[in-house]
């Protein structure tokens, strides 16, 4: 058998299906629920032999259509990066607001991704955010949570 | 039916409903025509606007969006062969040569004039068809609703994989799998969720699509080192040409439209299938029915070339409305986006929408007439400002792709739980989109999971268990053989591929 990614994956699938069926196992249901002809176990125990039995086959049957990824020619660098920055402003949005934790994740993320043209940087973060924040908040009326702008009283 | 269009036409010519129209058709149109970027991330990312609209306004929006982003998708298709939307891939094929040959303001003006005429008379067929099938559809029952999903997702993952049925198939069960977490909906109890109390209400289906499509397409571009603005220095602006269709040229496409709109519309009613099927299949179709002479331009800037694929992507559009509508069923990974807003807004699809919500069952329909109509008004004078867009550079559209994604979480669940589980799963969906895993299997299985095990838990304690209930009732026993035959088929191709 052709080890690939493709088969390394179908791999992890399966395992992922056969911890799936066995927490699908684990469900606990009521007494009276126990022998009824469906209860809250019986649809996930069914998807934990398909995922099984599809992961299995991927497995074991001959794969024409091998993908071949060219790992020197991705961007790991960069996209770990916009992953680790996104991570930081899902921490941060709560707790500083949406306003700045937005702007500053839209402005070094342009510089991350190379861009130094400063202006148009500014400009597609700050008022850029600001804009589209009043549609959300003051023109469609969608509740925006921002600590930061209720503290320097412009957030009501 | 009278009384219907009326009351669509009264929601849908209001102010805000016409505005809506455009600016989905707009953004829709630019999204659209951002190599890599389709319909599902256009109305993914819309979906955050909506939440301040009524469902009317909201579907009117992102049916807006949906036909400007099939429309933006044949933009870069001719312009710079790199087509938005798989769906598009049929009109590079005629339109990319005759924007070779100078004439690229001709062959845009012949596919937003097919477009144009292809969505309309697919709103026509709508229009008749979605009112008969909503009556018909009454008489469903569980087990025909269980068939006619496991017949859904089996032809969504025969025709969207390219040959890879298994890895389809997987990406469904992975789909049904984080549709399974959370409380199950008749007993209260809590399934997959590790004593964590975020995930007891489950995934949210907005976070979902937005880490599948939006999140991860922006990431798998930067991963690539996909960038649109390299392939944009080809546009020139100069060498747009004149965007008028001479007699000749509009005799021809008389007669391509209607059949190639027949096909699309008919294809696009097929759960599964949708756009893509439709373009190749017009396209075939057409090459097959005209003369020898024209058949020898087919490839090299064909009228017919470019008029039947672009009829039939749009009419499909349409078509894919239809079991959406009338059955609460989404005929494609768009509709199926669609779908979960829907039921976002608390709005059931069904052949009950006809009766319950008159109002948006008649305004959608009447309203995708009007965004045709729109989308021709707006994109045909603007083409030559519309191709500067191309220019886009990644640096500032990775960014704000990811920005709308994580607002669209945001103002949902003010959670960060949330956005943790949203990029997590995009990374995921990324590495697994690098190894050609579909994603639009995935979404269609998680927004039909619920549905699915509904059906499934009625049709197993009616029949007290038994498994009889799939070849009780003539219907069901139908829609299970047409599945069948679609894997048989499939295996079928496969084995011919091979050999």
């Amino acid at each position: 058998m052709n080890i690939n990614t493709t088969k390394i994956i179908s791999l992890l699938f399966f395992i992922f299906s056969a911890f799936y069926l066995y927490t699908a196992y684990q469900i606990q249901v009521f007494a009276f629920d126990e022998n009824a002809p469906f209860n809250a176990r019986t649809f996930p125990i069914y998807l934990g032999y398909a995922g099984l039995f599809f992961s299995g086959l991927k497995l074991i049957l001959p794969d024409p259509n091998t993908i071949k990824v060219d790992h020197k020619n991705l961007e790991y660098k960069k996209t770990g990066i916009l992953i680790l920055i996104a991570i930081i402003y899902g921490a941060t949005i709560l707790k500083v607001g949406y306003f700045l934790t937005t702007s500053l994740f839209l402005f070094t993320s342009y510089y991350f991704l190379g861009e130094r043209r400063w202006i148009l940087m500014f400009l597609l973060s700050f008022p850029f955010v600001a804009a589209f924040m009043y549609l959300l908040h003051g023109i469609l009326d969608i509740y925006l949570r921002d600590p930061f702008l209720q503290s320097i009283g412009v957030m009501g | 039916m009278i009384e219907g269009i009326l009351i669509g036409l009264t929601t849908a010519l209001t102010f805000q409903n016409i505005l809506m129209v455009m600016v989905g058709c707009f953004f829709g149109t630019i999204i659209g025509m951002l190599p890599g970027l389709g319909p599902m991330t256009a109305i993914a990312l819309m979906i955050p606007i909506t939440y301040g609209f009524d469902p009317a306004t909201g579907l009117i929006l992102m049916a807006g969006v949906y036909y400007g982003a099939v429309f933006g998708g044949s933009t870069s298709s001719i312009l710079l062969n790199a087509p938005g939307v798989p769906g598009t891939v049929a009109t590079s094929f005629d339109g990319y040569p005759m924007a070779q040959q100078g004439k690229a303001g001709k062959a845009l003006a012949i596919a937003a004039w097919s477009s144009f005429a292809g969505g309309t008379l697919s709103a026509i067929y709508l229009l008749f068809m979605a009112p008969s099938l909503s009556k018909v559809s009454l008489s469903f029952r569980s087990p025909d609703y269980f068939a006619l999903m496991i017949l859904g997702l089996t032809a969504i993952a025969a025709f969207s994989s390219k040959g890879q049925f298994l890895k389809a198939m997987m990406m469904v069960v992975l789909g049904l799998m984080l549709a399974s977490v959370g409380q199950d909906s008749l007993s209260d109890i809590t399934r997959f969720t590790f004593n964590n109390m975020n995930l007891t209400d489950g995934i949210s289906f907005v976070l979902v699509v937005m880490a599948t499509f939006a999140m991860s397409e922006a990431l798998t571009i930067i991963l690539k080192r996909n960038d649109p603005t390299s392939a944009a220095k080809q546009v020139s602006l100069t060498e747009l040409g004149s965007i008028k269709i001479n007699k000749e040229e509009r005799t021809k496409m008389y007669k391509t439209i209607p059949r190639s709109s027949v096909i699309g519309f008919l294809i696009g009613v097929l759960p599964g299938a949708g756009a893509t099927i439709a373009s190749f299949l017009a396209y075939g179709m057409e090459r097959n029915v005209v003369s020898d002479e024209e058949k020898e331009k087919f490839g090299k800037g064909s009228v017919n070339g470019l008029s039947a694929p672009e009829t039939a992507n749009n009419a499909a559009c349409s078509g894919s409305f239809v079991p959406m509508l009338t059955l609460g069923i989404p005929g494609s990974g768009t509709t199926a986006v669609m779908l979960g807003a829907l039921l976002g807004f608390g709005v059931q699809p069904g052949p009950r929408l006809y009766m319950t919500n008159p109002e948006i069952f008649w305004s959608i329909i009447m309203s995708m007439y009007i965004g045709m109509v729109i989308l021709l008004i707006l994109n045909l004078p603007l083409i030559p400002y519309i191709a500067r867009i191309l220019a886009v550079p990644k640096n500032y559209l990775i960014p704000l792709i990811l920005f709308f994604s994580v607002t669209g979480i945001y103002v949902m669940s003010f959670n960060n739980f949330d956005i943790y589980l949203m990029i997590g799963i995009a990374v995921v969906a990324t590495f697994l989109r690098l190894y050609d895993f579909p994603m639009p299997p995935l979404i269609l299985a998680f927004v039909l999971g619920g549905l699915m095990e509904e059906n499934l838990r009625r049709s197993l304690l009616l029949s007290n268990g038994s498994w009889e209930f799939l070849w009780d009732r003539t219907l069901t026993a139908c829609i299970l053989a047409t599945t069948i035959l679609i894997v048989v088929w499939h295996i079928y191709k496969t084995f011919k591929r091979k050999n």
